[in-house]
């Protein structure tokens, strides 16, 4: 309740909760407003935004609907940047919360192994695993996990580190509470709160990972994709700009509404913090 | 002594909406003049720190001066434009506070951060500087002066940072110096001589001193007058001996019941079966010991034998990094020692396998410290305490019904089961704490500061709910506490720890009126008001 | 002495890290459909039957797995990245050819986004509430949802296609054959957009951090002694606040150094900077795994390199690291 009423009195926050809200629908209802799909040719190329009745926002470079190619996009984007997180959190939690919890060995095992892929140029990293997976939505989704999981590792290990301090976990093991136990219903429920903030973040960085991926030409080919609708159109932005423009101010607004709403949560979760980063 | 240095007149400072009352204080009025040291004192809440940050112009956001003058050099300090007040801070007024730990910068050498003082108000040149610098090291017993400038914080102990502190505090020779709690976080060897630094300086400086504490044995050190407050309001003053000898409000003689005092307990015979037997224990502490570092290793505990008789509660004393915590958790086996055996009721809780051990650990339970961080802010009350019974094979129906029974016997009501951990004080949570030990129907509680962190008055509540415990329940209980004068109120026997070792061992009255050894002596001369008490305990 | 065995130790879990990233290649080469002599062959047409042939001599494809990983990683160690048949050369010659445009590109941005970020934090925590600290926040969160290449093609668009002013293309002016101050300024002009649009979303990234720390340094005890000293605000903030603050910035850039290396990728796409990034992108499209292996394995490199940067300006700035071993 309380949680709701500060987050929902942080103006940014709601703007990019209505914003993506709306995302989310097109998303949703694409199918029903573009029933010919984002790939039919349906008039000549090129035709400038607000031109023709039926095409708001004109046609491409080979005659498709820049409308439909945009809201297929968002299914790709938000999915993409949805499960690629769900994956790097079910890889990063489970390893950071062992190895802030066991501590010695485990934990400089898993460290090392942590850091050797944040040493690694995560891009390089997810070109490279799709380049070589061939471009599915499957292996670009898995290519952003594996590059964005080091960072919620680290994240929760610290975490888990410092409420294992607290003494309420020596109370626990005073008691008899396997370790497992103490680990899974003691120190994890005390995590949440930055797990889901950086969660709301790792959405907006994988939306821009996979967008720069479709941008190379690493893009699912059977998946209509903001970034590969940039690709296409750069060879010709001299003479018609908007073709890259577009695309490109959809990525910004649905990111920019993800990080809003990420720095809302953060706010709203720790508002110790944010007061005094107010102060 | 009766020129006012400064003069206080219907000071009062505003908090902001929401706060759980208007005013940090209200219409307070006191004086201190020069060459007097007045201690302010009061429990937390009290606004006696925020006083000092309004003289200072340093109160937080959204906290300020409703109305009141604070008259100092002819002047008021409260009506000052910012840029007068930052001329005068530092200048003559001067502040040390209670973490010497936090109050120094970490990356800057203690030199530049009392040169930086001069620099601030443009005094002197850098040769200069340097040198006054380290007069003021020298002057403030800091060994080694020429190598203290050039040293990092991290590479002193807390007395030496406060000392550096107040170094820098006394600079500009400050006509009036205030201190916040500038011992509370110190050792009592250390606070005994950052008192005596105090007063020595009070005498060769002539300054007035104001002094905040919440420690009535402090007052008793130092302080020539006093004030009292609670809640925003002065309710007592006077001079020390006659607020200390005869406290007229009842407030101010409800915190002075609330002292440990040197008043010992009668002595109570034991029985002779032990609760607890630790047999030649030890414990080191490695550290570093990189590709390229040598290890470093600490005795924590170095051969320590001691028993807990049933139905005793035996005190273990010590300043931090004396052990006396490795102790104690050894003794639940939050760590396992190196060597030695920890034998409760026959069994050494020391030797168990991990598996055997969960079995065994309802035998030795533990009252923690931190009342804020000792429940886990996620689960419900009932939750805390049922599930170490719940784990031990207790039917749950059972589990709970005693746990409501516990809860009425720590006097919280069995209502407090099904609410979460911040809906409560730090008194009644350490009730909480005292109640989840006690579920598990333990040989032997190990009680680790478990008052330390409490207001004086909460402090007294918890040590008679503990005594209270001990003669209902014969409970046997290890006391672990920095303060001798909590230990004296409840134990049967002390032992005193220092570095690792059990330096001496006896019943209450043993080690208070005859201690055998100069360490043991040295601590109780130490302790705060030692003289004092001692007066009190003859009279009462 | 305590600086050399840092940098000794350092340098010895660089050479680790980088042998176990050649590892990796082996086993990515390996999990790729299909045979791999064609896969490193590039699958395109441009090996022969006698070609891939050669290749599975080469690297012992008839042998056993872990001689085949030995063989390759003995390789790598000589730095032998392999053979890039597409460009007709040694992978390793056309990345050495195309390095220096890289570093200039990389280290650059690195540096402008370091400095202004860092600045723009410390200005905009110094005015928090403010409608100036409101406008640099604000933008900051807009050029961090921005697309790096995005930005790229915008930047071209405006400042070269329509406005004019500065190239949009190339690494200097093909043709001109300038020589000394004149090929220098010519290079800088080239280098101001690249350098501009790879370093703006760092910058947004080291502002916010900057800011944040700033905000929460100005918190702790020793500001209000610092306060109590008499000093002035900005005396506080230059002398007490900054120095702590930075420490965590500092940290975070060097965690972002791989992030800005694969964005390089991207810039030198897009302005056609003859550097690695560029280099991965042609051998993208024509399948030139042995390339991108290459590139990869020299970018993380360069991320090493930006990490042992910033671990020894870490131990400049912070006295207690170093003291205490």
């Amino acid at each position: 309740m309380t949680l709701w009423k500060r987050f929902s009195s942080n103006t940014g926050a709601m703007i990019g909760v209505i914003i993506l809200l709306l995302v989310i629908a097109i998303a949703l209802l694409a199918p029903v407003i573009f029933p010919k799909g984002p790939w039919q040719m349906v008039q000549r190329p090129f035709l400038a935004p607000f031109s023709t009745d039926g095409l708001p926002l004109g046609t491409d470079t080979l005659g498709r609907n820049v409308a439909a190619q945009l809201a297929y996009g968002a299914r790709v984007s938000l999915l993409v940047g949805l499960v690629s997180t769900v994956v790097a959190l079910l890889i990063g939690v489970p390893l950071g919360a062992v190895a802030g919890f066991y501590g010695s060995w485990v934990d400089e095992g898993a460290m090392r192994f942590t850091e050797f892929f944040q040493t690694i140029p995560n891009f390089a990293l997810a070109i490279v695993l799709v380049a070589i997976l061939e471009p599915t939505l499957t292996s670009i989704t898995l290519a952003i996990a594996i590059v964005s999981w080091p960072p919620v590792a680290r994240l929760v290990r610290a975490e888990v580190m410092s409420v294992r301090k607290r003494e309420f976990v020596d109370a626990a093991r005073v008691a008899g509470l396997t370790r497992r136990r103490i680990l899974v219903a003691q120190v994890l429920p005390n995590t949440v709160s930055p797990i889901i903030v950086m969660a709301s973040l790792m959405v907006a960085t994988a939306i821009l990972l996979e967008s720069s991926l479709s941008f190379l030409g690493l893009g699912d080919p059977n998946a209509m994709s903001w970034g590969y609708m940039i690709g296409a159109a750069r060879t010709v932005i001299r003479q018609h700009w908007w073709l890259s423009f577009l695309p490109g101010i959809a990525i910004v607004i649905t990111v920019l509404a993800l990080n809003l709403i990420g720095e809302g949560l953060n706010d709203a979760l720790n508002p110790h913090l944010s007061r005094k980063a107010r102060a | 002594m009766t020129d006012p240095a400064l003069d206080i007149r219907d000071l009062t400072i505003a908090l902001p909406a929401g706060a759980d009352r208007d005013n940090a204080v209200a219409d307070i009025t006191f004086s201190v003049a020069t060459g007097e040291i007045l201690c302010v004192v009061g429990e937390s809440g009290s606004g006696k720190s925020m006083t000092a940050n309004a003289l200072m112009g340093l109160l937080p956001p959204g906290v300020g001066v409703r109305s009141g003058q604070a008259m100092f050099g002819g002047r008021d300090i409260l009506a000052l434009p910012e840029a007068e007040k930052q001329k005068m801070r530092g200048e003559s007024i001067a502040m040390i506070f209670q973490e010497p730990m936090t109050a120094l910068n970490p990356l800057m050498r203690i030199g530049e951060q009392i040169t930086e003082v001069f620099a601030a108000h443009d005094l002197l040149n850098p040769a200069e500087r340097r040198a006054r610098a380290l007069e003021l090291v020298r002057e403030v017993g800091l060994p080694d002066p020429d190598k203290i400038i050039r040293a990092y914080p991290f590479q002193l102990s807390g007395g030496q940072r406060q000392r550096a502190m107040i170094a820098m505090a006394l600079a500009l020779e400050p006509k009036l110096l205030i201190a916040d709690e500038p011992t509370t976080a110190l050792d009592v060897t250390t606070q005994a001589q950052i008192l005596k630094l105090i007063l020595d300086l009070r005498a060769k400086h002539g300054m007035a001193v104001m002094f905040i504490t919440h420690d009535f044995g402090v007052v008793a050190e130092i302080a020539d007058q006093v004030i009292v407050m609670r809640e925003g309001q002065i309710v007592e003053r006077g001079a020390a001996a006659r607020v200390l000898g005869a406290p007229e409000h009842p407030y101010t003689r409800r915190l002075l019941d609330a002292i440990p005092t040197g008043r010992l307990p009668e002595a109570r015979t034991l029985a002779e079966v032990p609760a607890l037997e630790i047999k030649d224990l030890r414990k080191v502490y490695r550290t570093g010991g990189g590709l390229f570092r040598p290890v470093r290793e600490v005795r924590a505990v170095d051969d320590v034998s001691l028993t807990v008789a049933r139905g005793e509660v035996l005190g273990l004393v010590g300043e931090s990094g004396s052990g006396k915590s490795t102790l104690g958790r050894a003794a639940v086996r939050l760590i396992t020692p190196d060597a030695g055996q920890v034998l409760v009721g026959g069994t050494d809780i020391a030797a168990l396998s991990e598996d055997e051990l969960r079995k065994e650990r309802h035998k030795v339970q533990m009252v923690f410290q931190d009342p804020y961080a000792s429940l886990n802010p996620r689960q419900r009350i009932m939750g805390a305490i049922t599930d170490g019974p719940i784990a031990r094979g207790i039917p749950r129906a059972r589990a709970e019904a005693k746990a409501r029974e516990l809860l009425e016997i720590v006097g919280l009501g069995a209502d407090a089961a099904t609410r979460y951990p911040h809906e409560f004080s730090g008194g009644q949570r350490q009730r909480i704490g005292i109640a989840r030990a006690l579920a598990m129907e333990p040989e032997l509680i190990v009680a680790d500061e478990a008052v330390s962190a409490l207001d004086v008055s909460i402090q007294a509540q918890v040590l008679d709910l503990l005594r209270d415990l001990r003669s209902r329940l014969d409970l046997s209980i290890l006391f672990i506490t920095h303060d001798l004068r909590v230990a004296a109120q409840l134990c049967d026997r002390i032992a005193v720890m220092q570095k690792g070792k059990l330096v001496e061992i006896g019943t209450v009255h043993q080690i208070f009126r005859s201690p055998q050894q100069a360490y043991t002596r040295q601590l109780l001369a130490a302790v705060p008001g030692a003289e004092w008490n001692r007066d009190g305990a003859v009279t009462a | 002495m305590q600086i050399a065995i840092a940098i000794f130790s350092r340098l010895v879990k660089a050479a680790l890290t980088l042998l176990a990233i050649a590892v990796l290649n082996f086993f990515l080469v390996h999990a790729a459909p299909g045979d791999p002599a064609v896969v490193l062959a590039g699958e395109a047409g441009a090996a022969d039957e006698a070609m891939i042939e050669q290749l599975r001599e080469r690297f012992g494809l008839d042998q056993p797995f872990h001689v085949q990983l030995g063989k390759y990683v003995w390789g790598i160690v000589q730095f032998d990245l392999g053979y890039s048949f597409r460009q007709g050369a040694p992978v390793s010659q056309l990345i050495a050819e195309r390095l220096p445009a890289t570093l200039l590109l990389t280290m650059t941005a690195f540096g402008i986004s370091l400095a202004c970020g860092i600045a723009l934090g410390v200005a905009a925590a110094a005015r928090v509430g403010k409608a100036s600290d409101t406008m640099l926040t604000t933008l900051a969160l807009l050029f961090y949802a921005t697309p790096l290449y995005w930005l790229a093609l915008m930047a071209v668009l405006v400042f070269s296609v329509w406005l004019g002013w500065l190239p949009g293309f190339g690494y200097e002016t093909v043709g001109a054959n300038y020589t000394g101050l004149t090929r220098l300024l010519d290079i800088l002009k080239h280098l101001i957009l690249p350098a501009l649009t790879l370093g703006l979303f760092f910058m947004s990234v080291y502002m916010r951090m900057t800011r944040a720390s700033m905000l929460e340094v100005s918190q702790l005890d020793f500001v209000k002694t610092a306060r109590a000293k008499g000093l002035s605000g900005p005396a506080i903030r230059r002398r007490h606040i900054l120095r702590n603050a930075i420490l965590p910035v500092v940290t975070l850039a060097g965690l972002q150094a791989g992030q800005l290396v694969g964005g390089a990728v991207l810039t030198e796409t897009v302005f056609a900077w003859p550097g690695i990034g560029r280099l991965m992108f042609e051998s993208l499209a024509a399948r030139d795994y042995n390339t991108i292996l290459g590139v990869f394995i020299v970018s993380a490199a360069m991320v090493i390199l930006f990490n042992i940067i910033t671990d020894l300006v870490y131990r400049i700035v912070d006295p207690r690291i170093g003291a205490t071993a």
